[in-house]
């Protein structure tokens, strides 16, 4: 390859004919290679980014052929819409419980996992199982679990251990819990195959030296362990950021945004807004809101969190 | 299950050989969580062979008295599911096909051909990661009406033929083919083209079956983009179908949970399968498809 740069670059001063013939040739096949992603992606992935925005700026239903500029008009709604503001009170809540809750546990079994004995990775496929599964057809199942009388599996559980039946899902301070550790059950699967993968990068002489310090096993997790593993807990930490705040499954088959309103999130705003009542104006400048919130967050979560983060070199 | 697993849990310690007792409370602690985490499976299985009258019970009937095999069948006619199923095969098989072609092919030509622009365009691919995939709901949807397309199979396919997860998965797979090969194939005089598809794709099965894994995943269990396209019970989608049908029954769990089953069980079949290629495409890539 350098070789070959090198006598490129001996050779741009005066290309040869059939040498530029090539060039262009390679370079056409090379875009019709990729024409059909490319067509693809710059029709309903590239494009929208900007339409979504300019259609943000409008007040149009679809149906009508008048489109109304508004500017910022959606935006400014947006912020005084208490509805918007709930929804997105709401999904920080989701997303900080979910992730708060979620990695540290996903940890504690990809280090109980990370060893060689027989059954290991038959745990590890019993947690993976619910990250395949389709969040609608868990959280029917789920639904039917949280069932507000005795007949409720859980119910009958927490009767067992002799505590009244729970309304959970009908409770407007328990909805929003009860959300939350199906989103846990779901996503620990991946956290842990992820955790998992990281854990055996950590190369051993890093663990002798530790023993030959006469480190207990606490101190080898607290100082070796967890500073080499920081990049994979920096990674979970930002994709379960960015993956929770767009949460609208869940809530949509388990509690329709209810109740009064506690498990409304920002894309089931969107959702609403959107496609049941086809403002597509305010629903675009809602999925900007999602976006500059998700952006800020990522770039939070760097400018905290990269000076801890440890690369192994 | 173990056999095949390509990341085996292992120590990085050299460990030395213990009893298998002193284990004990590892296993016990595992075991009891690994159950709770597949409680709702058995749930879901036992509540959709229960008879009518052992669904309400206090207290709760772990073994039902008889397999009510029929609430497989009323459920399946309560909606129209086989319909369903026939547009979640349709849709997840062209989907699949259709991003492991358009993968296989800009994958190539990012990682083994020179062109100019290719830092550019691939930069402004992954660049699309960046952005949630919610911004596009609103311009998509306007996209399918202006082109005639709600309730119809174009509108569910179409917009996920490519995939920028599935072009940067071939192509780092690709660019770990060595040059010599490349060189002796150009010296038989073979294109790129008779390359990519007679020496590059053979090699390639696990990022090949890694893709097509993902995707129809992906496809199968999607839900926000097929509800909004489609309108008319004909071109739902399983999961789609799903929402409508615990509308409709919510008050029956023993048909709830008898479509439950049937809808995950195609993905559960795969996911059992192949489930080292789910795992190692899940721990490389760690990205949501």
């Amino acid at each position: 390859m350098a070789a070959q740069d090198r006598t490129d670059r001996v050779l741009q001063g005066a290309p040869s004919r059939p040498r530029r013939l090539r060039r262009l040739s390679e370079n056409a096949e090379a875009y019709l290679f990729i024409l059909p992603a490319a067509l693809v992606l710059a029709v309903f992935n590239l494009f929208p980014i900007l339409y979504a925005f300019f259609v943000s700026l409008l007040r149009w239903n679809l149906i009508d052929p008048v489109r109304t500029f508004v500017g910022l008009g959606n935006y400014a709604e947006l912020l005084q819409d208490p509805r918007f503001l709930s929804a997105l009170a709401n999904t920080t809540y989701f997303s900080v419980a979910s992730v708060a809750v979620g990695l540290p546990l996903a940890l504690v079994f990809a280090v109980l996992l990370n060893r060689t004995l027989t059954g290991m990775s038959w745990y590890r496929t019993a947690f993976f199982v619910p990250y395949v599964t389709s969040l609608a057809a868990a959280a029917m199942v789920w639904h039917w679990l949280y069932h507000p009388d005795q007949f409720g599996l859980l119910n009958y559980l927490i009767g067992k251990l002799g505590v009244s039946p729970q309304r959970w899902l009908l409770d407007p301070g328990q909805a929003m819990p009860a959300v939350v550790a199906v989103a846990i059950w779901s996503g620990l699967g991946r956290d842990i195959v992820i955790f998992l993968a990281g854990l055996q990068s950590i190369t051993a002489e890093y663990y002798e030296a530790a023993q030959i310090d006469g480190a207990n096993r606490w101190q080898v997790f607290r100082y070796v362990t967890l500073p080499l593993l920081s990049p994979t807990t920096y990674f979970l930490l930002v994709i379960g950021m960015i993956g929770a705040f767009k949460v609208f499954v869940l809530p949509l088959f388990l509690t329709q945004g209810g109740p009064l309103g506690r498990t409304f999130t920002v894309v089931y705003s969107l959702y609403q807004q959107g496609f049941q009542y086809f403002r597509m104006g305010y629903a675009a400048a809602q999925a900007y809101a999602l976006f500059a919130v998700i952006f800020i967050i990522t770039m939070l979560q760097r400018r905290i969190l990269t000076g801890r983060v440890h690369y192994d070199t | 299950m173990a056999r095949g697993s390509t990341i085996t849990p292992t120590s990085s310690r050299p460990a030395p050989r213990r009893p298998w007792l002193t284990h004990l409370p590892i296993h016990v602690a595992l075991l009891m969580t690994a159950g709770l985490v597949l409680l709702p499976y058995y749930l879901m299985v036992v509540t959709s062979l229960k008879p009518v009258r052992e669904v309400f019970t206090d207290p709760f009937t772990w073994i039902p008295s008889r397999l009510a095999w029929e609430n497989y069948v009323d459920a399946w006619n309560h909606a129209p599911f086989g319909r369903y199923f026939v547009n979640s095969m349709i849709i997840s098989a062209s989907e699949t096909a259709g991003v492991l072609v358009t993968s296989a092919l800009a994958g190539y030509a990012f990682a083994r051909m020179r062109f100019v622009g290719r830092e550019v365009l691939f930069t402004l691919f992954l660049g699309t990661l960046m952005v949630p995939g919610e911004v596009q709901l609103v311009p998509n949807y306007i996209t399918i009406v202006r082109l005639g397309w709600l309730n119809s199979y174009s509108a569910l396919i179409v917009p996920w033929l490519a995939s920028v997860f599935g072009i940067f998965l071939m192509r780092q797979f690709f660019a770990g083919i060595p040059q010599e090969l490349q060189d002796a194939a150009t010296m038989d005089g073979a294109s790129h083209w008779t390359f990519l598809w007679r020496v590059v794709v053979p090699l390639s099965t696990p990022a090949f079956i890694t893709v097509a894994l993902l995707t129809f995943l992906g496809s199968w269990n999607a839900l926000t983009w097929p509800l909004i396209v489609t309108t008319t019970p004909e071109m739902r989608p399983v999961m789609v179908g799903l929402l409508s049908f615990s509308g409709e029954w919510g008050t029956q769990p023993r048909l709830l949970m008898a479509a439950a089953t049937f809808s995950v069980l195609p993905v559960l079949v795969l996911f059992f399968a192949l489930q080292r290629y789910f795992i190692q495409g899940i721990a490389r890539a760690g990205l949501k498809f």
